[in-house]
Order: structure tokens, then sequence, then C-alpha cells
């Protein structure tokens, strides 16, 4: 692992190189060279399998930080490779022909928070927002709580819990109608005798 | 870059069949499966009853777990956490938790790790056990199925005991476990132990031996080995394949670096296989309980003092721990930016790549009948995947 780290810095591509523990490493480059890195990662240093890719929303500085975590087969550690790209307009290079899974990592990415991977395929192919109009929402300045608000109401409900009247409602609806409007009258009447009677 | 504008380019479309020529069926499998926990669904195009092309479907399922804790503290996290995953919910706590100590640099007490691994083993059991049923059952086996639901609802007893809850049992704190093992709960577990291994005796004698199931599961969804690297499968679904993979032998975590037992391996690597290895890893399971409770300190505090968790600053950084769960890796990704909540926490599954890479290639040309059990034998667990 120590000669590996040594072997990183070395490398003019990789801008910090960074021990978290004994089998975790995190390296950073410029978007431009991941996917050297990646690839040499993979054919000459034994990390081929793709743990996962992620991005993290660095809203106060208008980026947005991708992460490439690899796994090594061979010694069991991990390296992960961190990317900033901007957060207008985000685009990074798709390595959908690295590994057969990335795509779908992508594809998640594009979803949640609008990073484009030119060429990944599938990548419009949403796997859950379908037709949403809204910014992406796992972006920092969406607001789950004005969404809700706003898309949500409380359901109106049954007006009654009483079984017997709710059955006569939806089996009966026009004599339901009549009673309530029968009801209804002799409320008013009441109303009126009372009123008169006050006055 | 020629080379990789070619590269780029030349990435195999999708064959697109032509659906008006009448000569295909277009049906939807699920979103309910029986066997499979959770809501996904498989399109699915047919000529006569072979499977041509298949498509997962997520998206029934999404809580927005990780949009969830992004505006909860630490400790709110905590809570929610295991409701990530519905047959295993005690790896969420614990790697939630070893995420969060490794950022805060928190040491956790030697007897409290021994019961963290305790209850891994413990849900883990489970777990195996109702997949093992929910092979059984996509196969037309249904008895089996009842047998280990049974089964698994004696472990959720002891659950019960140990925790107050049967399913999301909140146990596995950041800087511990909430309590000490309740009294006369080894015996218990013992008890239930003996009846795990009597019901795995019986489940070899009424599954693997029996003809339908040989007939179906042989020779189904083979995946060779060298998928393993370029599709991310771990787990059994690796081990199968033969490929040694196995978190707890390669990245030793919690005490298993103090536990004797050897990693289980295949060769065919077909359904039949993966079923049998599941059936094993019970076993070993079983066995790595009994070491567990042998060689566990017998005194000692099981959880340390954290600081005040209502005004709880992680320290920033960004760390990734991974667990060896009953379907293969699961992994939590954790940023943290110093305030008291977390920038991002990103739970890797291993049904991510299992069911949306794997079975959508596995599923071709086999038959209509065999794709529940096919999507059983990979594990799926769409809970993981829509987190």
């Amino acid at each position: 692992m120590k000669t590996l780290i040594e072997t990183l810095k070395t490398n003019s591509l990789i801008t910090s190189v960074e021990a978290k523990r004994e089998d975790l490493i995190f390296i950073s480059c410029e978007p431009d060279h991941l996917i050297e890195i990646l690839t040499d990662l993979r054919d000459w240093k034994n990390f081929r399998h793709l743990v996962m890719i992620s991005a993290v929303d660095w809203i106060e500085q208008g980026q947005f930080q991708l992460t490439y975590l690899l796994y090594n087969y061979e010694n069991h550690s991990d390296i992960g490779v961190k990317i900033r790209i901007p957060r207008e307009n985000p685009e990074a290079q798709s390595i959908h022909h690295l590994w057969k899974t990335a795509h779908i990592y992508q594809r998640e990415l594009h979803e949640m928070f609008g990073i484009v991977f030119p060429g990944s395929p599938r990548l419009e192919e949403s796997m859950l927002l379908e037709g949403w109009d809204q910014i992406p929402p796992m972006r920092k300045e969406f607001d789950t709580k004005k969404y809700s608000e706003e898309t949500f109401f409380p359901r109106p409900g049954r007006q009654t819990s009483d079984p017997k009247a709710h059955m006569k409602q939806t089996n009966y609806p026009d004599d339901a109608k009549m009673n309530d409007e029968l009801k209804q009258l002799v409320r008013d009447n009441r109303k009126k005798n009372r009123e008169v009677q006050d006055a | 870059m020629p080379e990789l504008d070619m590269i780029v380019n030349n990435w195999p479309e999708p064959a697109s069949l032509d659906l008006a020529s009448g000569k295909y069926t277009k049906i939807w499998q699920g979103p309910q499966h029986p066997g499979v926990t959770g809501n996904m669904a498989l399109e699915i195009t047919l000529e006569g009853d072979v499977v041509q092309e298949c498509r997962t479907h997520v998206g029934y399922l999404h809580r927005g777990f990780e949009k969830l804790m992004e505006r909860r503290t630490f400790m709110q996290c905590f809570p929610i956490v295991c409701r990530i995953c519905v047959p295993e919910p005690d790896y969420n706590e614990y790697l939630f938790a070893a995420a969060v100590e490794e950022l805060a640099g928190i040491e956790v007490p030697d007897r409290g790790q021994w019961i963290r691994a305790l209850t891994l083993e413990m849900i883990r059991i489970a777990s195996l056990t109702m997949g093992l049923g929910g092979q059984a059952g996509a196969f037309g086996l249904g008895t089996i199925g009842q047998w280990t639901v049974a089964h698994r609802d004696l472990m959720l007893d002891l659950f019960e005991e140990l925790t107050g809850a049967r399913l999301y049992h909140m146990y596995i704190l950041p800087g511990g476990v909430r309590q000490d093992l309740p009294e006369g709960f080894v015996e218990h577990l013992e008890t239930v132990l003996n009846k795990f291994e009597i019901l795995i005796q019986e489940i070899e004698r009424v599954l693997f031996n029996n003809a339908v199931f040989k007939a179906r599961a042989e020779g189904l969804g083979i995946i060779p080995s060298d998928w393993v690297e370029p599709y991310g499968i771990t787990g059994t679904t690796a081990r199968a394949a033969g490929v040694p993979l196995d978190i707890r032998k390669n990245n030793p975590y919690l005490i298993y670096d103090e536990l004797d037992f050897e990693m289980i391996t295949g060769s065919k690597s077909d359904a039949f296989e993966r079923t049998m290895l599941r059936k094993e890893e019970v076993l070993l399971s079983i066995n790595l309980i009994r070491q567990i409770l042998q060689k566990m300190p017998r005194t000692g505090s099981v959880r340390t003092k954290l600081p005040n968790v209502l005004h709880w600053n992680v320290p920033a950084g960004e760390t990734y721990v991974r667990a060896e769960t009953g379907r293969g890796e699961m992994g939590y990704y954790m940023v943290s930016d110093g305030t008291e909540y977390p920038r991002r926490i990103h739970v890797r599954g291993a049904s991510y790549t299992h069911a949306l890479a794997v079975l959508e290639k596995l599923a071709v040309g086999q038959s209509i009948a065999d794709i529940a059990g096919l999507m059983v034998s990979l594990q799926t667990c769409p809970p993981e995947i829509e987190r």
C-alpha cells in the first residue's frame, strides 16, 4: 500500500493523495483525466471492481464532487477517485465502457443530480421520476418540505365514521341525498321557527 | 483521443424488437413478487415462452432515505437507517455507526463489538433462511417457505428479547450497542440454533434431493466467473462462481479476524449452487455464533459515552465502510462537512448491480416460468436498490 501511495504521488495527473485508512485511499484529479486514471488503476494496479459512483453536492462552492470507488481483489484495498465539476451544466466523462454496471450509476446520477454523461446508454430512461419537471431532487437547493406542501394535500376522507351511513351513501346515493335534503329542510324550518319565537 | 471515441461509440445498442410483427408478447412480471421483499417490475418481451428482452423497472419503493438523512442530525439518522433494508436491518445500523465512529474517532468497547457481530450473524441466519424459502417457493415448493418463515419468527422473538423490537431493532448505535445481553438470552439462543440445524437438515432432504427442484434449478442462470469483475458481483453469487470474495475474510471488520472459519465457494454457479451455498452459509453462521458466544469477553461495558448528541458536530471528512450481508457487499459512503448534519450518505447495496445489470442479461433466453426462480437466486432485494 505504501508503494502504491508513492507511485500515485509521482503521477502528475493526480492532484492530491490522502490515505484515509490502511486499506482506503482517496485521490483527486482533474475531470479531463478521469478515464486515464481509472483505466490505469483498473489495468495496471489491479483495482478491478467498481464499488460505486456517487455525487456530493457542494453548493457553497458551486461544484459537484463525483467519487468513483474501486476495489482491489488481490490486496483487498479501496481507492476513491474524486473529481470536481461545476454545478452549472454539469457534465462528466462516461465510463460505461470500462465497467458494465457503470451506466446504471450514471443513470441514477443523471436523474437525481442532473449530471450529464455523454454517450452513456439509456441515460434518459428514468428509474423513478417519470414526468418530473422540477430541479433534480438530490440537489441541495431542492426543498423537500416545500415540494410536499405544494404537491400533496390532506385527503378529504369520509365525512362520517358510521358504517351504516357510509354503506347507504355508497349503495343508495339518491336516497341518501334525498334524506340529507329532507333533514336540511327540517333543520331550516326549526331554525326559522326559533327565530320567529325569539322575535 | 480517437481510440476512446471509437470505444465509446461502439457500445452495442440493444437490439430493437419489432413489436408490431405480432411475433412478440410484452408482459410485466411484478411489481409484486412472492419470495422477494419489496416491489420491482420486470418488463419482459417474449417470443413464445422464451424471454427475448428483460428490463428492470424500479421506483415503486423509493423512500428517499439519502435525502432524508441530509436534513437530519447524525443521531436522528440512526433510527431511520435500519428501515432501508427489510430482511437485514442490522447491517445498516452497523455500517452507519461504523462510518460515524470512523469520522468522529470513537472507540467502541470490546464487548460491544462482539455483541454487534452476534446480532449481525443472527439476522444473517434469519435473512438467508427466508431466502431459502423464497427460492423453494419460486419453484412451487411452498411448504419450505412456510417452515422457514416460521423459523425466522423464532429468531425475531430472540431479537424482541434482546432489543425490544422484532424487525427494526435500533440496537447498534454509534459508540456501541444499546444495552447488554439480557439474562438467559444465551440459553434461548442455543435452543433456537438447534432448531435451525434441524430445519436445515430437513430442507436438505426435502429441497436439495427434490427431483422438481433439481430439474428446474440445475443449469439455470449460470454466471461465468469472468462476469464478476465487469458486473461488480459480490457475496454468495460471486462465491458460487468460484471467486473467493467474502468481506468477513478479506477485510475483517468487527471481530471477524478472531474467529476461525473457512470461506465457502462453489464452482457451478447456477441457481442450484447458489441456493446450496446459502444453506451452507446458514450453517456457517450458526458455527460463528457459537464461537462468538464462547470467545466473547464476559464482562465490560457495551458502549462509550457520546458527546451531547443534540449538538454533535462530526469532524469533516469522508469514508467508506463495508460489510458482508447475506446478499453481498453492502457499504456506506459518508461525507461530513463538520456540521451537525451529514453532507451526503450513499448506501451501496449488492442488489443494485445484481438486479439491474446481471438479471437483465441473464434473463434473456430463459423460459418465463424460470424468471421468478432466477430473480430470487440472485438475492434481489429492491429496498436496497431504492434508498
